[in-house]
């Protein structure tokens, strides 16, 4: 799918334009009890080297035995993806030393990868959507974890996450804009949290991304596309371990416009690896190619090839939840907008509580009550929707008060308040304090007779300049404690003073 | 019985289900023979405390009437195996004094059968040479030496220790691992049974790996019997090692009696190769016309990639024990370089402090052979070659049931004589290495003696899992060379 570059995602450079072109590799981890390739734990946030194995810590004589949980949950993933699975993969050792990795070797999948080619829409702020194309997922240790900084001149080595299975998924270069491959992240996070192969926690080191970034002049990414030749992009750099959107974003602008100072001032892009500092916001060399490892691999011989049956995977494929996109197409189906349905579809909690809300109700009027009430007073108190203090069904029953006219708006909004700091029902709140909208033509002309009497001056200002009647209902809702319907009492005062229609 | 320790395993079971001795009287003349011949210098780590309490066990167990397979049974366990408690060397400096806190499948198996544990034997060190000579802990002698000589042989290797504890009667039986001939090779030149079995036939758990895809243990003993007796109980399905076959594990001992008559013995033409002892060719050729008088059909098949197997071997092996062997890195166990500068320091000082030569000299062939630019031209054509190699036995199977060939080029020989040319060091394993390539089972059985008084081994190799034929054949082979010559006990003295 090719498509013109939008003019805001060219960096101007002092010999012209130039576009940005991103892939990116993501490492997930694999939501499972045990490792990879072990029994041990995989909980977070346990003592150090409490959830190590002997295989873990590559003792002499000790095996790996592959665990079918991460395997079902690379499956699950791919299919997600809506990838190619590979029924028959290999795992292969990549070799080099260091100390937080025990077997002096990582065991993961270089030439046959459990999942093959796949693709990611991500909705873009616009309203358009651009596919991301997947090249690979493949399953692999993470490895332990170095510190040093708890003694002057000893490392400390804690091998917790020494084993702990890790997806790592491959894009091609189809990211345009630092825009782009953050919400590239942003669309991938939530396919493996709705499938629930991986917790997404960027925080807890769960899934961390190495970015993929060149430049070229444009006309060479559509030439890329065309032929498939990389020698219309530029030389690229990988940015190692970003762990977060926003970081994503910085590294992706910090590094794009370096590339082009030197390009312009004449330099060549050496193909290296960076590491971004988010400290400083910049990107600085961590390794060029020549000092690359060689890393050895060949197929572990403690492992046979995986082979998968068709009809296990065809099980899975059955399992997977509604995902993102088919849950937004649902939804804007429903009557929602395309923005709303890819916001509420972003996260699965939201999502949910959004479906739990919505229920016979009117959509689009959940989907503004949701955004415009709900995830304001969340964003405000800095919660996040798993924290919202009211449940989705007390905040469906509001709704469904607003919608029968037995409150108005306004009090819906009262309301809320009520239950979202004191807790309790709605319905009996509504009672308790007579919130209830008063729809009783008597007690609205009650009222409307009462105002008239106390401003006569204003009944023929009102009658020169219809538009001044908002005054009234003003003045009319304040007399009967906001409880009364602003559209019965708009009808009663046309009828009162004999205002045109479309007043 | 004048001399206990000369029994076979399956003499001593019979003694011991008899009750006509206790296991504490056989472990103690062990116990007594061990500490006698270690001159030797067939085991690392002597057991005989924990010997003899098993022993004690062994004996309330038959009391009991709750007696194992082997129960009460002295064996010897090559250093590679992982005993826990007990120090696990690979004859290596770079394991230290480490001590596993678990414990092998296959020793596991044999407790479990109520074997008992006198020691971990000598081998070269991790397994890689055929002399033990290559050892941290110094070269085993073999209790056989050509006649009127006093020049001390070597007793094969890697499964050294266990071949030379078995020769001079030190255990009733051993374990071995063979890689590349490591358990065959030994038993050849040392006049006892060596057996390994089908890749996958004998878990790999807890066994110090040389390279993963070749290594397999099997059972060192005094006679083809005793070697089915020990891998009925050495074998098991394992989920612990990935490459365990999921093959029920039958009574081995009940294919010795089924005799070898319209059997199919293939001779491999291509291993008539030069340079050869007259004396070994002769040997082989006596042993066809035994299994042929006890009604065997003897064909002539061929191997053809036969001269590609030790080239193809020595690229796999090292590339995997290049790997397998980063994990002694000095920063959990074992051996640790003082006072390291930094990191590299401490990995360049321990390790070159920690392994010998040879393991260097592998370490370094296989770190070549996966590197980048040269992975194609080595380590993926010998993949290819160990496709044809195997393809090679698959075809010869078509034709015959089992194959006869020597186990090794010749007879002993002398300690230091092939210690300066590795090539020449890699020739002992001429016969053996295709059938660790190919993943079959093949079984060394004593044939006779040279003229000077060595013995000689010949090799059966058996279609994969197809152990109980293999052991049909080497019954018979057994039957007919009736070799019953025994080493003086120069040892002793």
């Amino acid at each position: 799918m090719s498509r013109t570059i939008k003019g805001q995602n060219l960096i101007k450079g002092s010999s012209g334009e130039w576009e940005i072109v991103i892939g990116m590799e993501v490492h997930a981890q694999v939501t499972s009890n045990s490792k990879l390739f072990s029994g041990a734990s995989t909980a977070f946030g346990a003592d150090p080297n409490s959830q190590v194995s002997f295989v873990d810590a590559g003792m002499p004589g000790m095996l790996p035995v592959i665990n079918e949980k991460c395997i079902e949950q690379a499956v699950r993933t791919g299919l997600g993806l809506k990838a190619k699975i590979n029924l028959r993969s290999l795992f292969d050792r990549k070799n080099y030393f260091y100390p937080d990795l025990p077997q002096g070797y990582q065991i993961s999948q270089f030439k046959d990868p459990i999942v093959g080619e796949g693709e990611v829409t991500i909705d873009l702020k616009d309203g358009t959507s651009i596919l991301v194309g997947i090249e690979r997922l493949h399953l692999e240790q993470d490895a332990g974890k170095s510190i040093h900084d708890q003694h002057p001149d000893q490392s400390f080595v804690d091998l917790n996450r020494s084993g702990v299975a890790l997806m790592e998924i491959v894009t091609k270069p189809h990211m345009r804009s630092s825009e782009e491959a953050a919400a590239f992240l942003k669309k991938l996070r939530a396919i493996v949290r709705y499938l629930g192969t991986c917790d997404g926690n960027m925080d807890e080191g769960s899934m961390r991304a190495d970015v993929n970034v060149s430049v070229c002049k444009p006309g060479g990414y559509e030439k890329f596309r065309a032929d498939g030749s990389f020698k219309h992009l530029g030389t690229r750099c990988e940015i190692k371990n970003v762990n977060s959107l926003r970081f994503i974003a910085q590294a992706v602008e910090y590094e794009a416009r370096r590339q082009v100072e030197i390009i312009e001032e004449g330099g060549t892009i050496r193909q290296e690896t960076r590491l971004f500092d988010s400290k400083q916001g910049e990107t600085r060399s961590m390794r060029s190619k020549e000092e690359a490892h060689d890393y050895r691999y060949f197929p572990d011989p403690d492992l046979l090839p995986l082979e998968l049956e068709q009809a296990w995977v065809d099980a899975i494929a059955k399992s997977l939840p509604e995902l993102p996109d088919e849950k937004r197409a649902r939804f804007i189906a429903q009557g929602l907008s395309p923005y709303d349905a890819s916001v509420l579809v972003s996260e699965r909690e939201l999502a949910d509580y959004f479906e739990d809300l919505a229920q016979g109700v009117d959509a689009k009027a959940a989907a503004n009550w949701l955004n415009n009430e709900i995830l304001g007073r969340l964003n405000k108190a800095g919660l996040a929707i798993t924290e919202v203090p009211v449940t989705a069904s007390a905040n469906n029953a509001i709704i469904r008060m607003i919608s029968d006219n037995t409150i108005s708006g306004k009090i819906a909004k009262d309301l809320l308040d009520i239950v979202w700091t004191e807790g309790g029902d709605p319905k009996a709140v509504v009672e308790a304090r007579g919130l209830r909208q008063v729809t009783d033509t008597g007690a609205i002309d009650a009222a409307i007779e009462a105002v008239i009497a106390a401003n006569p001056e204003k009944v023929e200002e009102v009658k020169a300049k219809p538009k001044l009647s908002a005054w009234f209902v003003g003045q009319v809702m304040k007399q009967t404690g906001g409880k009364a319907n602003p559209a019965a009492v708009n009808a009663a005062l046309k009828t009162r003073l004999n205002l045109p229609d479309e007043g | 019985m004048s001399d206990p320790t000369a029994m076979t395993l399956a003499e001593a079971r019979d003694a011991l289900k008899a009750k006509k001795m206790s296991s504490r009287e056989l472990t103690g003349a062990f116990v007594a023979a061990i500490a006698a011949g270690r001159g030797l210098n067939a085991f690392i780590t002597e057991t005989a405390e924990t010997a003899l309490a098993m022993a004690d066990a062994s004996d309330r167990r038959i009391a009991e009437g709750k007696a194992g397979a082997l129960e009460g049974l002295p064996l010897a366990i090559k250093d590679l195996f992982c005993t826990k408690g007990t120090r696990t060397t690979a004859a290596s400096k770079i394991l230290g004094n480490f001590v596993p806190p678990y414990e092998s499948t296959v020793t596991q198996n044999l407790w479990n059968a109520g074997a008992v544990m006198l020691g971990k034997t000598n081998l070269d060190e991790f397994a890689m040479g055929s002399s033990n000579e290559t050892s941290a802990f110094g070269p085993v002698f073999n209790p056989w030496r050509s006649k009127g000589s006093n020049q001390n042989l070597v007793p094969g290797g890697s499964s050294g220790g266990s071949s030379s504890a078995v020769a001079a009667d030190l255990c009733l039986a051993a374990t071995g691992t063979d890689t590349g001939g490591s358990i065959r090779q030994p038993a050849a030149v040392t006049g006892t049974v060596g057996l390994k079995p089908t890749y996958g036939r004998c878990s790999r758990f807890g066994i110090v790996a040389f390279a993963s895809s070749l290594d397999q243990a099997g059972p060192m003993t005094k006679t083809v019997r005793d070697a089915a007796i020990m891998l009925t109980s050495m074998a098991s399905i394992d989920p612990k090692d990935s490459t365990s076959v999921e093959t029920p594990v039958p009574d081995y001992e009940s294919f010795l009696t089924q005799g070898v008559k319209g059997l199919k013995v293939g001779i491999p033409k291509e291993y008539r190769i030069d340079g050869i002892p007259a004396d070994v060719v002769a040997m082989w050729d006596k042993a066809a016309d035994w299994l042929k008088s006890q009604g065997a059909e003897i064909v002539e098949v061929s191997l053809p990639h036969t001269k590609y197997a030790l080239p193809t071997y020595y690229i796999v092996a090292p590339a995997e024990a290049s790997s397998n062997l980063a994990r002694y890195d000095g920063v959990r166990f074992g051996h640790r370089a003082a006072s390291p500068r930094d990191i590299t320091d401490l990995y360049e000082r321990s390790r070159g402090e920690g392994f010998g030569a040879e393991v260097q000299r592998r370490i370094l062939i296989g770190t070549y052979v996966l590197s980048a630019g040269y992975y194609d031209a080595y380590y993926s054509r010998a993949q290819k070659l160990r496709t044809l190699i195997k393809r090679d036995f698959d075809q010869a199977f078509e034709k015959c049931d089992v194959l006869l060939t020597p186990s090794t080029p010749g007879p002993a020989f002398g300690v230091g004589a092939k210690t300066s040319d590795p090539l020449e060091m890699y020739l002992q394993d001429v016969f053996t290495v295709t059938v660790n390539l190919a993943g079959l089972p093949g079984i060394s059985v004593p044939g006779g003696l040279t003229e000077s008084g060595l013995p000689l081994g010949l090799q059966l190799i058996g279609k994969a899992f197809d152990e109980g034929t293999l052991l049909r054949a080497a019954q018979a082979v057994e039957t007919a060379a009736d070799f019953k010559a025994k080493p003086a006990k120069w040892w002793t003295a």
